[in-house]
């Protein structure tokens, strides 16, 4: 089984370069305004696009991504909304990889196999469930194998060599390395111990690992990019959204302009990134 | 929903997953996974280590106070009486208090703390976080944090803060740094996801002291265990005074520690009923209760899998309860599999009858009770009238009401 996460990590590692992955909340600020910028992402350099399922106790994120998730929850988003969105997007790229990310009460209230099957149906390639740890994987992680969509699972610092491999074992597409212990939208750790991690988990794995938490800024991209398979910005481009929002959540300016704009950057970070390195 | 068979006992979960029929659970970030590994091994470790017991029952005896008075409410059930002669039944059980007020701090939560503070010792833990409600479980986190020498921050909501100002000045003078927050709608869940993220960021050299019987394995039954030591006194303290079982025990429930304590060592004791009171807030019909298990569904929040106020998208309700301590949407797991498998009844009581059996407590027996133990005794007055008089009830007085004065006082519509 390929799914589109695979197709893309195997062209960009003959390209020789890391993925730059994009995450935006769905429904955030509003459907419309969440489509348009989500199909934006590819144009702009994004090569996966994590797609944010909203829930009102988000309780691994900081507050840029707790107050998206608020602002898309008040626009009346939903996770029937949210799997609609990717199937809107779907219809202009069949290409890009969708990943779906959030919390599993939504999910488990939708019904599980209702909602593999409509995820599916979506164009969705993966899943990322913060609160499904390997322990819980008759939940989800094993419905989802067998429907063909990639389970990514997290790997933290506090993920031992003795703890990997049961965290590595039912995942797929790639493995996602959070930076540091804590929250999204906090400071970057020491880009050296964020190497050290990544050649640590390769030698457990064959899958890509993509490095998040904390990377907001082109050279940042770059510098991670270097040794990992892909990096994931989410924190940066929430705010790029809110920068542009009034205190009433009117528009100052074009939201997806101005994520198009941030994502152009850091996908030349990420771009430059092997070619800084072997120089 | 869910009826599980009939197991042999109800005291022998959770499960080696930490699982009560389908409640329970780890449903946390990986960060904080083989922290919660390791806090189930040093758990099982302390729990059979005699040293650990001898230190544990050291401190409950001579710092704590327990054991705590299982008092016959003589007031209280000569009012009911009047109540059950007036209706033509002649009856009226004799109502009967386990004193938790008494406990050092004002509240069964120190018995949890006491516990886990030991644990965090052994894990070498250099600080301390915990949420709090009402504040009672903060003043308690706060209060062994100084007898340790832990520094302890506890996020509170901000609405709790404000309805609160008195455990929170404790708090702030027992060492404590009191963080308000404002997420939603600054209540006890709120503070909840924002003690995990304190956690998943310091998870290294820090200790989770969760207040109640929830969140991820093994929580859940470390709590309990702690607690039942409340359970565990009464029945025995019972036996001692009338010469047998009560016929009914009744317990608030918000995360339901409290109530677990009590009920647990009662649970294989078929003749006892068993009723867990649930905050009713202003009614069931609309969305203004915390009502989980009799309004609520099935879900997953803060680690565990538990009945919930949500919406048909999974989102979570704020609810509402008059008392702080009951103002949670979910519930531990463990109620939630009693209410299923139908050994607990689990049925609601209004503001405004906690209200009037916290002023009738105070008048007929001179104890101000806390809100949510109000609740239990509200429940206590409906019931006990139409009990025969040789029936007994005993009512899990949780906590004492002095924090709440400056509440009722506003409910009564007076300045002090």
């Amino acid at each position: 089984m390929t799914t589109r996460i695979d197709r893309r990590m195997a062209k960009l590692k003959s390209e020789g370069r890391p993925a730059l992955v994009t995450y935006i909340m769905g429904g955030d600020p509003d459907y419309d305004t969440a489509l348009s910028i989500m199909k934006g992402l590819p144009i702009a350099g994004s090569d996966i696009i994590e797609l944010g399922m909203p829930f009102s106790d988000p309780m691994a994120d900081g507050p840029a991504i707790q107050a998206a998730g608020l602002r898309a929850l008040k626009g009346g988003q939903t996770l029937a909304r949210t799997l609609k969105m990717a199937s809107e997007f779907r219809a202009s790229d069949d290409e890009t990889p969708i990943v779906l990310m959030g919390y599993y009460n939504p999910i488990y209230i939708y019904g599980v196999d209702r909602f593999l099957a409509d995820a599916k149906a979506s164009g969705i390639d993966g899943l990322i469930v913060v609160d499904l740890p390997p322990e819980m994987d008759e939940e989800l992680c094993i419905p989802a194998l067998n429907a063909g969509v990639n389970f990514i699972r997290l790997a933290t610092p506090t993920t031992d060599d003795k703890r990997l491999p049961k965290v590595l074992e039912n995942t797929s597409g790639f493995v996602y390395y959070v930076s540091m212990t804590g929250i999204t939208g906090s400071a970057l750790a020491d880009t050296a111990k964020v190497s050290a991690a990544v050649r640590r988990i390769k030698g457990h794995t064959a899958l890509p690992v993509c490095v998040g938490f904390g990377v907001k800024t082109a050279e940042q991209a770059r510098v991670i990019g270097a040794s990992a398979d892909g990096v994931v910005v989410g924190t940066a481009i929430v705010n790029a959204i809110a920068n542009v929002l009034g205190p009433k959540g009117e528009k100052t300016a074009d939201p997806a302009e101005a994520v198009a704009t941030l994502v152009s950057g850091l996908a030349q970070g990420v771009r430059s990134a092997r070619l800084a390195a072997t120089e | 929903m869910n009826k599980p068979a009939m197991p042999n006992s109800f005291r022998t979960g959770p499960d080696e997953q930490g699982m009560f029929g389908i409640f329970g659970g780890r449903f946390v970030a990986e960060t904080l996974m083989p922290l919660i590994l390791d806090l189930e091994e040093q758990w099982n470790k302390a729990k059979t280590d005699p040293e650990f017991k001898a230190e544990l029952q050291n401190l409950s005896t001579h710092y704590a106070g327990r054991p705590s008075k299982l008092y016959f409410a003589e007031g209280l059930t000569k009012h009911l009486r009047e109540v059950s002669s007036a209706k033509g039944l002649g009856g009226g059980a004799k109502v009967y208090f386990k004193r938790e007020d008494l406990n050092h701090t004002g509240s069964h939560k120190i018995n949890n703390c006491l516990g886990q503070i030991l644990l965090a010792k052994r894990m070498g833990k250099k600080r301390i976080i915990a949420e709090t409600g009402a504040g009672q479980h903060g003043v308690a986190a706060a209060t062994v944090a100084a007898r340790f020498g832990y520094p302890c921050v506890v996020y509170m909501g901000a609405t709790d803060v404000a309805r609160q100002s008195p455990n929170v000045f404790r708090m702030k003078l027992l060492g404590a740094e009191v963080r308000p927050v404002t997420a939603g709608h600054g209540t006890l869940k709120d503070a909840m996801n924002e003690a995990l993220r304190d956690w998943v960021t310091n998870v290294e050299d820090t200790y989770y002291l969760i207040g109640t019987a929830a969140g991820p394995h093994p929580y859940p039954e470390l709590v309990r265990d702690f607690q039942s030591v409340i359970g565990t006194e009464a029945r025995a303290q019972m036996l001692e005074q009338e010469g047998r079982l009560p016929d009914v025990i009744i317990a608030a429930v918000g995360g339901g520690s409290n109530a677990i304590g009590l009920f647990h060592p009662f649970l294989d004791d078929s003749q006892v009923r068993i009723i867990g009171i649930e905050a009713g807030g202003r009614g069931l019909d609309g969305v203004e209760h915390c009502a989980s298990m009799n309004a609520g569904k099935p879900g997953v929040l803060h680690g565990n899998r538990t009945y919930l106020l949500q919406n048909a998208d999974g989102q979570i309700l704020d609810g509402h309860s008059i008392s702080a301590g009951l103002d949670y949407p979910g519930v531990g797991p463990e109620h939630s599999w009693l209410r299923d498998s139908g050994r607990v009844e689990y049925v609601p009581i209004l503001d405004d009858e906690a209200l009037e059996a916290f002023q009738l407590t105070t008048r007929v027996e001179g104890i101000i009770p806390a809100l949510e133990s109000a609740h239990a005794i509200a429940h206590a007055m409906k019931i006990a009238p139409s009990m025969d008089k040789d029936q007994i009830v005993i009512v899990n007085l949780s906590g004492r009401g002095d924090k709440d004065v400056h509440t009722v006082a506003k409910m009564l519509g007076m300045e002090i």
